[in-house]
């Protein structure tokens, strides 16, 4: 009984951490649009938060390159289980126009375990809040003790 | 002897319950506040227990024994409050949990950590003084620091000693880090200082500071009630209106930095409280 509590408290109360792998800045005003007191996404429990430590959810725009790769990695192995990843924006899902740049990697997922993917270029606000709601199902399938660091 | 066990459990099941809820409406009325609608009462209950399930990441076994020691030292405090002990035994006892926070934050090299927990050092030694004198306050009206003598007084000591209320009232604010104070958490300023002093806590650790930091909420009330402790009706209304104030102050105030803490704070709470004893000792 305790566990359900625990599960549904997870759904109530996830914190977002946001980073933006040199990104165009398109997908961040889009998920900074979700922050504001218009859609006031404090009634669901949501809070973003500067700290990995503190993140339940990391949401990454943007390529992923050589040089912000070792951060990406770092910023998800700082974060306690379980999390989920949700990337944002057509960067994020492939490497969008940037896919055959010489420095850029593909995907976040080539680096990190994703979970929900939102597509877009950039995301719509509503789509990304959408993206939020997708990723706290996933946490049913997740548990504190499960290791799933980053390679 | 029964008696007292009963006050010493309720004093733990009231501290988290109460401090809870009175930070669920806290957020509510923000919200409110900033026009917004704000989340449900419940939320900090949400967020405690979903930390409490988290996975363990230690940066340093100091900080979660830290940890450990800082909820026992509040809901100590809260308990000798409820069994209506000594209120400057209480105050040392807060004192030494507040400072194994810190100690918790200094044990890690994070620069965050670092600077958060010398603005929560800086933060103790600006409201510690202040609540010293205003239990000398209580002790020249009553003539005990023993809250059983406190409670039982005949007339309500806000209008003796009215000034060391308001000085009561900048302890509370530093104490309940809200603005202008909140410089070592920094509580809605995520930008400047990440979580400052409570970066490096994380998981069921975090869980811990926030559940000992609700017990210092009821425990701070509690002093608030001592000053309307002829009723029930008057003392809840006296809480009730300086939380409120709290909010609001939190709201219309911008943070300041620690120099015109410390300076503000010191000027005026030091000559309140001189000018309300010595009105107390003249008149």
């Amino acid at each position: 009984m305790f566990k359900k509590f625990i599960q549904k408290s997870r759904i109530k109360s996830p914190w977002l951490l946001h980073y933006d792998c040199s990104s165009c800045n398109g997908c961040d005003i889009e998920v900074l649009a979700c922050l504001t007191p218009v859609y006031d996404i404090e009634r669901f429990g949501i809070i973003n938060v500067g700290n990995p430590f503190h993140a339940d959810i990391l949401l990454v725009t943007g390529t992923v390159n050589l040089r912000n790769r070792k951060v990406l990695v770092n910023l998800f192995d700082q974060m306690p289980n379980p999390k989920v990843v949700v990337a944002i924006g057509s960067c994020a899902l492939s490497g969008g126009i940037f896919r055959e740049t010489y420095n850029v990697l593909g995907g976040v997922d080539k680096v990190i375990p994703v979970d929900v993917y939102v597509p877009g270029c950039p995301a719509k606000p509503e789509a990304i809040i959408d993206g939020v709601v997708m990723g706290l199902d996933k946490f049913k399938g997740k548990n504190a003790e499960e290791k799933s660091h980053a390679g | 002897m029964m008696s007292n066990t009963v006050l010493v459990i309720s004093g733990l099941v009231a501290g988290p319950l109460l401090g809870g809820l009175i930070n669920g409406l806290d957020r509510i009325i923000t919200a409110r506040l900033q026009s917004r609608i704000g989340p449900p009462v419940l939320q900090p209950f949400y967020d405690v227990i979903k930390l409490l399930g988290k996975e363990k990441m230690v940066v340093n076994v100091w900080q979660a024994f830290c940890a450990y020691c800082y909820i026992a030292a509040a809901s100590i405090s809260l308990v000798m409050f409820f069994l209506r002990s000594d209120l400057l035994l209480i105050l040392f006892i807060q004192a030494v949990g507040a400072v194994f926070l810190v100690i918790g934050a200094l044990s890690s090299t994070s620069p965050f950590s670092q600077v958060g927990a010398h603005r929560e050092l800086l933060q103790i030694l600006s409201y510690e003084p202040l609540l010293v004198l205003v239990t000398v306050g209580v002790y020249l009206e009553t003539g005990s620091f023993k809250i059983a003598t406190v409670y039982a007084w005949s007339e309500p000591l806000l209008l003796k000693l009215p000034f060391l209320y308001l000085v009561l009232g900048y302890a509370l604010t530093i104490k309940l880090r809200k603005s202008p104070f909140d410089l070592s958490t920094s509580h809605h300023a995520h930008q400047e200082l990440v979580k400052g002093l409570l970066t490096d806590y994380s998981g069921p650790f975090l869980a811990l500071t926030e559940i000992g930091h609700w017990f210092e909420i009821v425990l701070l009330l509690g002093f608030c009630s001592l000053f309307w402790a002829t009723n029930w009706v008057g003392m809840m209304i006296l809480v009730a209106v300086t939380y409120f104030l709290e909010i609001l102050i939190d709201n219309v105030s911008a943070r300041m930095n620690w120099r015109w803490m410390l300076g503000y704070v010191w000027a005026m709470g030091l000559s309140l409280s001189l000018v309300n004893l010595i009105w107390l000792y003249a008149g």
